[in-house]
């Protein structure tokens, strides 16, 4: 079985963010898989492990994304492919279409993705390559058997559990509690650094910018408003208590 | 040049959306004089609904009321949904960010080769462009953005935007014929509501939360029980959920859910960054903490040093004495 994960490199979730001169700062920053593609990249080796196949990891990012690539064939992807061109805009459109340009190339019978990434958080890539490419897809995932060319998942939608078939090749995203990615061993890590890992450009994948033109752009960034340290209460816990409710309904007025 | 906008209805247990009067309000922000404005309703013996959806708009409510679209299937839904689009060329096309908006917003982007711009929770529209902020880093940050291209597909976030008001003239329905695809390579086999009679809690105007300090998945019934008599939702922390105390479709943070309640109690919850992303937009925040050094009391506007198991029933009580007596 062919198995594609996408994959992004992201801020790890405890940094905060700083503006500096209108640009989100990587100072000192600590990145990390996109907590939901490492599901993806998890449950693509469980996959491989049952049906057997090649796992290939693929990002579109900077140099430095090459890391989490690397931190997934340490965890047992077998190759890895980094799309790297300055060309490319961050635009979901543009992005997905550079994807698709690449997996239209590929045999693939399985597709992950995360089902959002946490930092632009607009969660649109991996369905738009599914339309790009005409296969199936099923989002927010939190359980995959396959049996022959058929799947059968369990979607999470908002709470509730929609059990879904679907035939092969097809496109998931991964939602929490779809499994529990492993840690990179050190032999994984040895091994890793033998792997074959390619590096794109959109020459490469005989694309030119003008296809790739973005269809959004942003204007300005900004951190939202500091909130303020309020106000305890006071006395025994029954009167904070009640105290608490009488400010909620005469100074914020909600109840 | 005239243009069309489309909004995508939904239907959650039987009723319309609070989200789709909000994704309606957005098109009213954003419609020049002599623009469309339409809605698309989906579902399964929903016709009665789409009545109550046309009071809220000028224009038309297409409606695609058939057994095989009962429940959310992507191929279906977007099949029948581009039915409809196909005929009405949009310029805009408005979803809801929510299981459904955020699943079939990106194929129809796709579909449309538009751009799109999600989880939005505030519109300037100055006449001449319209831009649009939304959360990156799950609300760390804000950014602004505008489309360079039509056509343009947005999904807004349930709790930000105000709701339609009703129209001066409700919309004309018009029923359109829906055959279901013979060649569906997903079939939904089925569907376990376990939210049934909840409130969601993306859209949820009281979320009350729990953290490690909950101890157990017996330690949430405390939290249930004031959100049940506050009409409200409960969420937890990353630590509550990976402690396996709860279902991870509860968690709340920059993985997880973003909240935007009215009031958030935070109970037994440190206040991790993490966390903070996913609730510090909340309108009041509330924390309930034994430790009073715990970061969670930085971001709230009141707080109770307290074990949040002596606590919470205690707020529960005052709740409903002052809810039933108003």
């Amino acid at each position: 079985m062919n198995i594609y994960v996408l994959l992004k490199q992201t801020f790890d979730t405890e940094e905060r963010i700083v503006i500096t001169n209108g640009e989100i700062s990587d100072d000192g920053v600590k990145y990390v898989i996109n907590p939901y593609d490492e599901y993806a990249v998890e449950e693509a080796l469980r996959q491989k492990e049952q049906h057997g196949g090649t796992v290939i990891v693929l990002s579109v990012g900077p140099e430095r994304s090459a890391e989490a690539l690397r931190t997934a064939l340490a965890m047992g992807a077998d190759e890895a492919v980094l799309i790297m061109d300055a060309r490319i805009p961050a635009d979901e459109f543009s992005v997905s279409r550079v994807l698709a340009a690449y997996l239209g190339k590929q045999s693939p019978d399985l597709i992950l993705g995360g089902n959002f990434s946490v930092d632009s958080g607009g969660g649109q890539i991996a369905v738009r390559i599914s339309r790009l490419l005409g296969l199936p897809h099923v989002s927010s995932i939190i359980k995959l058997d396959i049996s022959g060319m058929n799947a059968e998942v369990q979607r999470d939608s908002e709470g509730d559990t929609e059990t879904v078939q679907v035939s092969l090749p097809a496109l998931f995203t991964a939602q929490q509690g779809l499994n529990e990615p492993r840690y990179p061993s050190l032999p994984g890590i040895m091994k890793a650094k033998k792997k074959p890992f390619q590096t794109l450009s959109l020459d490469d994948l005989g694309l030119d910018d003008t296809e790739i033109a973005p269809k959004t752009r942003r204007l300005s960034l900004a951190l939202p408003p500091a909130r303020k340290a309020g106000q305890i209460m006071k006395g025994d816990l029954a009167e904070q208590a009640a105290q608490l409710v009488q400010l909620l309904r005469t100074d914020a007025k909600l109840i | 040049m005239s243009h069309a906008y489309v909004v995508v209805a939904e239907v959650r247990a039987g009723a319309l959306r609070q989200v789709t009067l909000e994704a309606l309000h957005a098109v009213s922000l954003l419609k020049e004089e002599g623009d469309s404005a339409a809605a698309v309703l989906i579902g399964s013996q929903i016709t009665p609904l789409a009545s109550e959806l046309a009071e809220y708009l000028d224009g038309e409510v297409h409606v695609l009321d058939h057994p095989a679209l009962e429940n959310y299937n992507a191929e279906a839904y977007f099949e029948a949904l581009t039915q409809v689009l196909g005929t009405l060329n949009p310029h805009t096309v408005v979803f809801g960010h929510t299981a459904i908006g955020r699943d079939l917003a990106p194929m129809v982007a796709a579909h449309l080769n538009a751009g799109q711009i999600s989880d939005i929770t505030a519109i300037q529209n100055t006449g001449t462009t319209a831009s649009f902020t939304r959360p990156i880093y799950a609300g760390k940050a804000f950014e602004q953005k505008q489309f360079t291209d039509g056509p343009r597909v947005i999904t807004i976030r349930p709790n930000n935007i105000p709701t339609a008001a009703k129209a001066a003239n409700p919309a004309t329905i018009v029923e359109t014929e829906y055959s279901p695809a013979v060649d569906l390579k997903s079939v939904i086999k089925d569907v376990v509501r376990k939210t049934s009679g909840k409130v969601d809690l993306t859209e949820a105007k009281f979320v009350v939360s729990g953290g490690r300090g909950v101890k157990s998945a017996e330690g949430f019934k405390p939290l249930e029980e004031l959100a049940d008599v506050l009409g409200g939702a409960v969420g937890a922390s990353r630590g509550a959920c990976d402690a396996g105390y709860c279902d991870y479709a509860m968690q709340i943070g920059q993985t997880g859910k973003v909240v935007t309640p009215e009031i958030y109690i935070a109970c037994g919850i440190s206040g991790a960054i993490q966390h903070l992303a996913g609730m510090s937009q909340s309108r009041v925040i509330i924390a309930i903490n034994k430790d009073p050094e715990a970061p969670i009391f930085k971001v709230a506007d009141y707080g109770i040093v307290g074990d949040l198991f002596e606590v919470v029933p205690l707020l529960t009580k005052e709740f409903r004495e002052i809810l039933v007596s108003s």
